[in-house]
């Protein structure tokens, strides 16, 4: 069974960020990743998850929606207040339409409801990074622009 | 269970007995006493009638017995005073009056008499041969002679039979003589022996010493103590005549009425069994008796009649009480159900994830190149996709859990309701196609606009179309779906002609996890979401289904409760 490869995006400069209080979750679904050539790593709470992002460059995080400490609803907040380019997809491990309505209110790119197929997960991990390389060559551009 | 329904029973037998109590005695009870009294007032009155009756008779009768011995006597002295001695010596001629008095009176005379002081009877008319008979012993001669006239009592005297004497003294020729008739027995007791009523009263007259001077009409009454009371003091003879009661020997209740004759010589006594004097007493008695006992029983059945139905009333109207705690009861639970269910549903999703997650890795590690000539290798694929298929499984049975404890989207909002269920069935028309299902749709229009979630009333009318696709999967047949306002509320009928629900599991329909679709196919938390969502808004939902014929489900949706101004809507 071959690995999906999604086109001429290549994912080996993707980087993204697990948030989820599951340690085993996290590890598993990174090192699956892994394999698949994106580079994932995982942390095990909303702090932890600042704190990363403040030391590695990111492009997209799975935020889990319910965890002790800072909840998913309150780190996304942080996390698109400091970095407004990252984008976030929140897991749910529930069909709690409302919190993923507030997630999306607050920028969050979509959310997926646990457990979920590591293909769609990759799939939406994708898209969000073509929002974001969009995103990040209209803001080039217009820098150049705007420096011309 | 059992027992409760022994105690149930207990109760409504008890509610029973005393309402048929109650009503027995509030009916009975004044009846009784009425009819007591009435009775009473009966018996009194009736009492003094025939005691009033019974004074009256015997004194008639005495005083027609004292006149028949007046006249008598009256006809003697007529005798005596009219014609000589001399005339009345002779035989012949007193003969000829004797056949005159016959004549006139009967056979009340029989025999006329004449005697001289020493008691020799010197003259002699009737059927005896009495000439010359001595009379200076006999009682009556010596009494007579003390006096003008004499009625002597009843003796046998010289003739051997029961007679008594009409005796007058006669001063002539410077002797005394007696003058005497002697009245023939038979026809005085007519007198007293006609005197009957009823089957046991009858009459008879005694002399001072008890003895008695009729023949009674039944055989000689052993107890003389009434008799004798009478004649012990005459005093107390008001108008002549006194009544007493006084049991005799075999305990029958007799009433004596007695009058006295005679210038008290002679006591007539009438005597009757109180029970056939007071016969029409006792009958009317009895009939009263058996109409009271008749109304009795009519009452009895009656009051058992309604305190039955009553009772029975009383059972329905508990047992929809209990229907309706029970209802109560059954939202109840669905709400626990809901509580707990989401509590489940939050926190099994992650260790679910986690084994799909491991599943994933193990697989992605299959792909490697050690495993791929793995004899078991895709033995161990089937197994991973199964966990995979499994983890899903959970995945939706937690999301149904979850909109059950109603986490979906609840918020009130304007809904058409028409342009919804025309969603829906655009939703559905794929799947309906494919089922061999048409759809008929029945709207009413200009519907009013419902205040409810949207998306709640979107997952009722769904699930309801989508039991009703899945029951008709095989088989196809119609589906139809109508709208219609009612007063207050709006109805949305969902109405298949699939197999029907069997009786046996229409009850249970709405309980959650039950099922009827295969192992893996239908949670049974459907209909279950629905109830909980549709009573939560105050409406209500009713099935109606009969095997092999089809299926209809009514939802009913309360309008809103007051007619809100009109606003644009959001």
């Amino acid at each position: 069974m071959r690995l999906p490869d999604r086109g001429v995006i290549k994912l080996d400069s993707l980087r993204v960020l697990l948030v989820d209080d599951e340690v085993e979750f996290v590890e598993t679904l990174a090192k699956r990743m892994n394999k698949r050539n994106v580079k994932a790593s995982g942390v095990n709470s909303g702090e932890e998850a600042l704190e990363f992002l403040d030391q590695y460059p990111t492009d997209v995080v799975l935020l889990d929606v319910k965890m002790p400490g800072i909840d998913g609803i309150q780190a996304l907040r942080e996390i698109k207040e400091r970095y407004p380019l990252i984008e976030v997809i929140m897991l749910t491990g529930h069909a709690n339409v409302e919190v993923a309505i507030q997630g999306m209110e607050l920028g969050a790119f979509d959310y997926l409801m646990k457990p979920m197929a590591i293909d769609d997960l990759l799939y939406k991990v994708q898209d969000a990074w073509k929002k974001k390389t969009l995103q990040e060559k209209k803001i080039g551009e217009r820098l150049q622009v705007s420096s011309v | 269970m059992n027992q409760d329904k022994d105690t149930h029973n207990g109760y409504y037998y008890s509610l029973t007995r005393n309402m048929l109590l109650v009503i027995i005695l509030v009916a009975i009870t004044p009846m009784i006493v009425v009819s007591s009294i009435i009775l009473y007032q009966f018996d009194i009155s009736y009492h003094e009638k025939v005691q009033a009756h019974l004074e009256e008779l015997v004194l008639k009768h005495k005083q027609q017995i004292d006149s028949f011995l007046r006249q008598r006597l009256g006809d003697i002295r007529l005798l005596t005073s009219t014609f000589s001695l001399e005339e009345l010596r002779n035989e012949s001629f007193l003969r000829d009056r004797l056949e005159l008095l016959q004549q006139i009176y009967g056979p009340v005379f029989v025999d006329l008499g004449i005697i001289n002081s020493r008691g020799i009877q010197v003259a002699y008319a009737g059927p005896f041969k009495l000439g010359q008979a001595h009379y200076s012993d006999a009682k009556w001669f010596q009494m007579a002679m003390k006096s003008d006239y004499y009625k002597s009592d009843v003796f046998l005297g010289l003739r051997g039979l029961p007679h008594f004497i009409i005796a007058v003294k006669e001063n002539c020729c410077g002797e005394e003589w007696i003058f005497r008739a002697t009245i023939d027995f038979v026809a005085f007791n007519n007198l007293v022996e006609n005197i009957r009523i009823g089957e046991t009263g009858f009459a008879f007259i005694l002399n001072r010493k008890g003895e008695f001077q009729t023949k009674p009409l039944f055989d000689l009454i052993p107890n003389k103590e009434p008799y004798t009371d009478f004649l012990g003091d005459s005093d107390k003879f008001k108008g002549g005549v006194r009544i007493i009661e006084r049991d005799d020997e075999s305990g029958n209740r007799v009433i004596y009425v007695g009058a006295l004759l005679k210038h008290g010589e002679w006591l007539l006594v009438y005597q009757q069994k109180a029970s056939d004097a007071f016969s029409d007493l006792r009958r009317t008695l009895r009939v009263t008796i058996a109409i009271v006992v008749l109304a009795g029983i009519c009452i009895v059945v009656i009051a058992f009649i309604i305190s039955r139905r009553m009772v029975n009333r009383v059972a329905e109207a508990d047992r929809e009480k209990e229907m309706i705690t029970e209802q109560v009861v059954e939202t109840g639970k669905l709400a626990s159900v809901g509580e707990l269910a989401s509590g489940i549903a939050h926190e099994i999703n992650n260790p679910v994830a986690i084994m799909v997650e491991e599943a994933g890795w193990i697989e992605d590690l299959l792909e490697e190149e050690e495993f791929r000539e793995g004899k078991n290798l895709d033995e161990f694929k089937r197994a991973l996709e199964q966990i995979r298929t499994q983890g899903r499984r959970c995945k939706e049975i937690t999301h149904k859990l979850l909109s059950f404890a109603r986490k979906t989207d609840s918020r009130i909002q304007n809904v058409q309701l028409n342009d919804l269920v025309e969603e829906l069935i655009a939703l559905s028309a794929q799947r309906a196609k494919f089922a061999n299902v048409d759809i008929n749709v029945n709207l009413q229009e200009n519907l009013p606009i419902l205040h409810v979630s949207q998306t709640e009333l979107q997952q009722i009318l769904l699930n309801l179309i989508n039991n009703a696709l899945d029951a008709m999967e095989k088989t196809g047949g119609n589906l139809a779906i109508s709208t219609h306002l009612e007063e207050g509320h709006i109805i949305v009928g969902v109405a298949d002609n699939g197999p029907g629900i069997p009786e046996s599991n229409i009850a249970r329909i709405f309980d959650p996890f039950f099922t009827t679709k295969p192992v893996g196919k239908g949670t049974g938390l459907g209909l279950s979401i629905c109830y909980g969502i549709i009573k939560k808004m105050g409406g209500d939902i009713v099935v109606r289904s009969k095997v092999n014929s089809g299926t209809t489900f009514s939802v009913k949706i309360p309008l809103p409760e007051e007619k809100m101004p009109k606003q644009s809507t959001t």
